[in-house]
């Protein structure tokens, strides 16, 4: 058998596997332009008191990420999959001490005190992004954002979405102990 | 006749409205900027810019508050006195090459700019070949075909009577 009759069968098989390991991918999971390079410079206030209280949070600025491996998040109370990552931070900064710093994106102060208020607050700083210029600096498409910044303030990893339970322990906690050693 | 006109008019303007708010998209009235000429230049720029949240837009055309959010940012940093050039370096630091609708060719876009071209080659070389390969085995064969003989043209000519009168007897046909 004359084996030029198989090629045109090889092609479209090639063409075949190559087209289903693409819809397989997430369009959505795109490496961060910021992979390995400084943190952008930013320095963001806290936030805002209202009604006479306090302001909360502390404000977090780019100075902040330097001598220690940290996590940056990207959060808003009215961002649902926010909630859905929740415990996953609140884990990694109770039992695991990672020190992980908010960047609360285009958020009420009312709105974001009474969610950390119901939902627990894992931050160690908080900075408020009223504007999203900040967001924009870091890169991100939306929230839930998360950044792995090593200690000498580069970023090293971004996750796109809610941290789920498998994200924390097969990705998250062994790159934060790899550069942490 | 006069109310023809009118509609001419009419249709006129709508047609003038319609074409010269293209590409203004999502745009919302409080962000244009006053001076025309930054304006003209924040829509060009914004056409080449991707909304990283719906994918397959321009800023210009998204709601989305990423979209709307970057929209600004192209406006203040044209006001700022940035070139074109350095807003959207400003913007690729930030968002890599993918926020950017037409793929700029470097070694890493080779494939993608270059592929189908290669793919039209290889198409072409194949199907070039395939003639030239069919001519010489034409040739070996004996390249014109033989006349028919005598025996063979008389067998055509009752075939082609034989069908003339099948068809002429059932008359127009289906």
């Amino acid at each position: 058998m004359n084996w030029k009759f198989l090629l045109p069968t090889a092609i479209f098989a090639a063409i075949a596997v190559a087209f289903a390991v693409g819809l397989t991918l997430d369009s959505q999971r795109l490496p961060s332009a910021l992979i390995d390079k400084p943190a952008p410079q930013f320095d963001l206030p806290p936030i805002a008191a209202i009604d006479g209280g306090e302001s909360y949070g502390g404000g977090f600025s780019s100075g902040d990420l330097e001598g220690r491996v940290s996590l940056v998040n990207v959060f808003a109370s009215w961002c649902v999959p926010c909630r859905v990552e929740h415990p996953q931070l609140m884990s990694l900064s109770r039992d695991h001490g990672v020190s992980i710093f908010g960047i609360n994106q285009k958020d009420k102060p009312e709105d974001v005190m009474a969610w950390l208020a119901r939902h627990g607050d894992p931050y160690r700083a908080i900075g408020a992004d009223v504007t999203g210029r900040t967001s924009i600096d870091w890169g991100v498409y939306g929230v839930p954002e998360t950044f792995v910044v090593d200690a000498k303030g580069r970023i090293r990893y971004r996750h796109v979405g809610p941290i789920m339970e498998r994200d924390l322990t097969g990705t998250i906690l062994p790159l934060i102990a790899e550069l942490g050693s | 006749m006069r109310k023809l006109a009118a509609f001419h008019v009419v249709l006129l303007v709508a047609l003038v409205l319609v074409l010269g708010t293209r590409g203004a998209g999502a745009v919302e009235p409080s962000e244009v900027l006053s001076d025309p000429v930054l304006e003209l230049r924040a829509r060009d720029i914004s056409q080449g810019l991707r909304c990283l949240v719906c994918q397959n837009q321009t800023i210009d055309d998204s709601d989305a508050s990423l979209a709307k959010d970057l929209r600004v940012l192209v406006r203040e940093r044209l006001l700022a006195g940035d070139s074109d050039a350095e807003v959207m370096a400003f913007v690729t630091d930030r968002y890599g090459d993918f926020v950017l609708l037409k793929p700029p060719m470097k070694s890493e876009t080779a494939l993608l700019w270059f592929g189908p071209l290669v793919i039209f080659l290889l198409g072409g070389a194949g199907l070039i070949r395939f003639y030239i390969n069919r001519r010489r085995e034409m040739a070996e064969d004996g390249a014109t075909p033989k006349p028919l003989s005598g025996p063979e043209k008389k067998h055509l000519k009752s075939l082609l009577a034989e069908d003339g009168a099948e068809s002429g007897a059932e008359g127009d046909g289906p």
